[in-house]
């Protein structure tokens, strides 16, 4: 009991925390560089806990993203859901990648959604993005082993905790 | 790979549900777009929000902050000697500025005091700026900026806010030359204010120094005594301060005391002078005191007894007695 509490804590707080990851500056030259961090931490958590994760709570996410990026409502929760959807639908797959292979699978899951927030940009006709546009998802990739690492070491250490106690 | 717990998730079981699902969460999204973005929606969600969102704002900008403090903490000295080097040039920058900021308020306040001087003098003088040329080692000539274009002619007194600085002696087109009281080829008639005792200042030469010569050896003057135009020559209005008796001792001849005087005009460091226009050449001695003593109109009737009105006087004077008698 005490450790699905802590379970949900890390689940929460981790995806809070990417929220705030996302609002949080980065220097002006870095700034389109930034990585798209709960789409990261949703694909951590749909790999690992796909009973908690579904695409409804992927959707609410992104409403709260989108109220607190004040872009468009719904776009993220539209990215986010599709997002969730494919890893879902991969996920048995996914989970045995070794770490690169996984990573790469990282970098194709935030191209597309790029795709995606590429489009409905144009269709809420803003300009054609700067090429910069497409390496957030590089940057993601490269760092998704580290989120994915921090999120399992924590897990497990809940877990040692656990066994010990 | 760390596994997690339990192994419980179907692998293409609901994947049709899903599929359904994700379709209507799409279109729930692709709804929500469009009528945010006919509508903005999400500003009004985000102002009610707001209570929620903007403590999120403060606690995502607080890590930027906090870099920013620590690299300000943290940077290098180099940099910090750069800073500082930047800093000391716009403070040095700033200064300067100051300076000139404090040198125009105080041109403003002599500016001022020559404006009271202007009124309290009610006669008509023209302001002019000294131009900042050398004219000879003695510098007992200024040059101001008012030529004969503005009015100026040779002969006009100039002054200051504290008293005679001398006259104009050169006259350009916009420039004019004025020899100052302490030239030695200058001479201004004074009078010693408190004894009332004429004599003639002549300049010395140096900046500083008057030369009141031929005083009677048994004149009243002392060291302290403040020298004033007398008027007489008709050049200098009466009553402008020329100076103040520094010293008195006997001339080279010994038959009459000599005396200095400290020039009351700020010579050296007058910036703006009054040029006194058209005066009315004055010849002889000045006019006579106004009289002292009760208006005309209070005086006895007896002292005007040939003007018209006395008539009238005499003809009610004359009808007085019976009135006076009927009173009685």
């Amino acid at each position: 009991m005490n450790r699905q509490r802590a379970q949900s804590w890390i689940f929460a707080g981790s995806l809070a925390l990417s929220l705030l990851l996302m609002l949080m500056p980065l220097p002006q030259s870095w700034a389109l560089l930034k990585p798209y961090w709960p789409a990261l931490v949703l694909i951590y958590w749909a790999l690992e806990l796909p009973e908690r994760v579904s695409l409804g709570l992927a959707f609410f996410i992104g409403l709260g993203a989108d109220v607190l990026d004040g872009a468009l409502l719904g776009e993220q929760a539209l990215r986010l859901a599709a997002l969730t959807f494919i890893v879902l639908r991969f996920r048995s797959r996914l989970r045995f990648f070794p770490m690169w292979q996984q990573a790469l699978a990282v970098l194709v899951l935030l191209l597309n959604d790029r795709v995606l927030l590429l489009l409905v940009r144009l269709f809420a006709g803003d300009p054609r993005p700067p090429l910069m546009f497409w390496l957030a998802p590089l940057t993601g990739t490269l760092a998704w082993p580290f989120v994915f690492l921090l999120l399992d070491d924590l897990r497990a250490r809940l877990r040692v905790k656990e066994a010990s106690g | 790979m760390a596994l997690s717990g339990k192994e419980s998730s179907p692998i293409f079981a609901d994947a049709a549900a899903g599929t359904l699902r994700l379709i209507g969460y799409l279109a729930l999204a692709c709804v929500l777009m469009v009528l945010d973005h006919r509508n903005g929606w999400l500003h009004r969600a985000r102002y009610a929000a707001s209570v929620l969102v903007e403590p999120i704002y403060r606690l995502a900008a607080w890590p930027g902050e906090a870099a920013q403090n620590a690299r300000v903490a943290f940077s290098q000295r180099r940099d910090l000697i750069d800073e500082n080097n930047r800093l000391r040039e716009a403070l040095l920058l700033a200064q300067a500025r100051l300076n000139r900021m404090n040198a125009v308020s105080q041109q403003n306040a002599r500016l001022k005091q020559l404006l009271d001087t202007r009124r309290t003098l009610g006669m008509d003088v023209q302001l002019a700026r000294l131009i900042n040329v050398d004219l000879g080692a003695a510098r007992n000539r200024v040059m101001i900026d008012a030529g004969a274009k503005e009015g100026v002619h040779t002969g006009q007194v100039v002054i200051d806010a504290h008293g005679v600085m001398g006259q104009i002696i050169e006259v350009l087109p916009h420039s004019a030359v004025a020899l100052l009281v302490t030239d030695a080829n200058h001479s201004i008639p004074v009078v010693d204010e408190r004894s009332g005792l004429r004599g003639i200042a002549h300049g010395s030469g140096a900046p500083d120094r008057l030369i009141v010569s031929d005083i009677p050896l048994s004149a009243d003057v002392k060291v302290g005594d403040r020298i004033e135009t007398s008027g007489l020559g008709g050049r200098f209005p009466a009553g402008f301060p020329v100076g103040t008796i520094t010293s008195i001792g006997p001339d080279p001849t010994g038959m009459f005391a000599q005396a200095s005087a400290q020039p009351a005009a700020a010579l050296a460091r007058s910036d703006e002078v009054l040029l006194l226009r058209d005066l009315p050449e004055q010849v002889g001695p000045p006019a006579p005191a106004p009289e002292v003593g009760p208006p005309a109109s209070l005086a006895p009737n007896t002292a005007d007894s040939l003007t018209p009105e006395t008539h009238t006087n005499t003809a009610s004077k004359s009808a007085s007695p019976d009135s006076a008698i009927s009173q009685r």
